[in-house]
């Protein structure tokens, strides 16, 4: 990891991450938080903040396909890995079938708690295709929503996954 | 919320980091999953000048079965990787099911074992359980290192014997005679809530009778408690309702806890007398550790 100081004698650390598929070289301070990067460096405003303490799971991306809170990780502890945000998710502008589920389950009040959801529930399908409602439950425990009382939520991960069948 | 400022090394050896901890002194921190440090650095809480990052270490992560039995558990193997392990399923499933009740999913896939241990926050899930399954810690410094029972390893709230240039690389669990062990833990909620008091147990039973029992309570004092009169006098007994009624009282009654926003230290003592007696039934009744 190269090191770079400005004329203030600021450091620097110059890291390649791949987000979404594409890699991106930026040079960020020690103290940059994944979660900031991805949405100041990157302009890749899908992934919030909440408590920012690994509480509420507003900001969890997938770190080599599993679900991290980027408010808990720092930029530079992410280097070299593969982070995959809610923006990775549609493919040629077509929503992925967890998207279009919880559109259509009217999973969505506020919409803050959305994003990372969708993404704990994207890692459960992807490792486990025929979650029972106690692992739909279990995999979004990490989330919270103060909206909607999660009933219509985990019944759009549960149409996805029937929808994969 | 931002983080302050601090110098980051990422060595790329063991001897690198331990020489850069003592190097940089008491204000450099170790990071291997960041769950706890960084949300202690957000409250304001911890204030490191430098943080030395494990992340280059390879070999650390491991969690596998020596030809003599031990079973090796890498001090940055993650939560979520100890309730994967084939190993542990096999040979310590308690140690699965408590890695299970911590934290929430997101945490338990970057929060790593070592991490657990060495922040030695009293209602931490895994050192009851390590200690009553006998684990030994292997601690690497400037000048070697050394093994020595995970049971001593803690001094007090965040605080062990852990010296500034020392980074914890693995835990050894070579206990071969227990017949049974499991971990209780009552929270307010399932998920992503501390232990209001927590009792891992771990037993050697020949018939009904028990050889061995090791009694662990957490949340209850300042470190992890072995509740070593409840022990006793379950050594060497044939086991029935009653003694393990008795147990539970004399472990309740060794336990030290206070009051906090999760529990008054009355309801927490009753809470060790119940538990340690489901947890003492448990795992007699299982038959396997």
């Amino acid at each position: 990891m190269q090191k770079i100081e400005d004329r203030s004698e600021t450091k620097y650390y110059l890291i390649t991450l791949k987000v979404n598929g594409d890699s991106y070289t930026r040079a960020v301070k020690a103290n940059t938080l994944l979660v900031n990067f991805l949405r100041e460096e990157l302009d890749l405003t899908g992934t919030k903040k909440g408590c920012e303490l690994g509480d509420c799971g507003s900001c969890t991306v997938l770190l080599d396909g599993k679900p991290v809170n980027s408010c808990l990780v720092l930029a530079l502890e992410a280097e070299g890995h593969e982070i995959t945000t809610i923006e990775g998710l549609s493919q040629n502008d077509k929503l992925d079938k967890l998207q279009e589920a919880f559109v259509e389950n009217a999973a969505i009040q506020c919409g803050y708690c959305t994003p990372g959801m969708i993404m704990s529930a994207k890692a459960l399908l992807t490792r486990n295709p025929h979650p029972t409602e106690g692992e739909v439950r279990e995999a979004i425990a990490g989330n919270l929503c103060r909206c909607t009382g999660y009933v219509n939520i985990v019944k759009a991960i549960m149409s996805a996954a029937e929808e994969q069948q | 919320m931002y983080l302050p400022d601090f110098e980051y090394y990422a060595p790329a050896t063991l001897s690198e980091a331990c020489e850069l901890l003592e190097k940089l002194g008491p204000g450099a921190k170790v990071i291997a999953g960041g769950t706890d440090i960084l949300s202690k650095m957000k409250q304001e809480l911890l204030f490191p000048k430098a943080i030395v990052s494990l992340k280059y270490l390879s070999g650390l992560s491991e969690i596998r079965l020596e030809s003599n039995n031990d079973v090796i558990i890498g001090a940055k193997a993650t939560h979520n990787s100890l309730i994967d392990s084939p190993v542990l399923q096999e040979k310590y499933p308690s140690l699965c099911n408590a890695a299970h009740q911590m934290a929430n999913n997101q945490v338990r896939n970057i929060g790593t074992v070592g991490g657990n241990i060495v922040n030695a926050v009293p209602s931490a899930d895994l050192p009851p359980l390590l200690i009553a399954l006998g684990a030994k810690i292997k601690l690497v410094g400037t000048n070697g290192e050394r093994v020595l029972p995970l049971e001593d390893f803690f001094t007090g709230p965040n605080e062990s014997i852990i010296k500034q240039d020392e980074i914890l690389t693995e835990f050894i669990i070579s206990e071969q005679s227990l017949t049974g062990s499991t971990y209780i833990k009552f929270a307010l909620r399932r998920s992503g809530a501390l232990a209001v008091a927590s009792v891992a147990v771990a037993v050697a039973m020949e018939g009904n009778t028990c050889r061995k029992a090791r009694i662990v309570l957490g949340a209850v004092a300042p470190i992890p408690l072995r509740a070593k009169k409840a022990e006793e006098m379950l050594t060497g007994k044939e086991i029935t309702d009653e003694l393990l009624e008795e147990a539970g009282s004399v472990a309740s009654a060794e336990s030290k806890p206070i009051s906090d926003i999760r529990g008054s230290a009355e309801y927490r003592r009753d809470l060790v007398r119940v538990l340690t007696r489901r947890a003492l039934r448990k795992a007699i009744n299982e038959g396997h550790v």
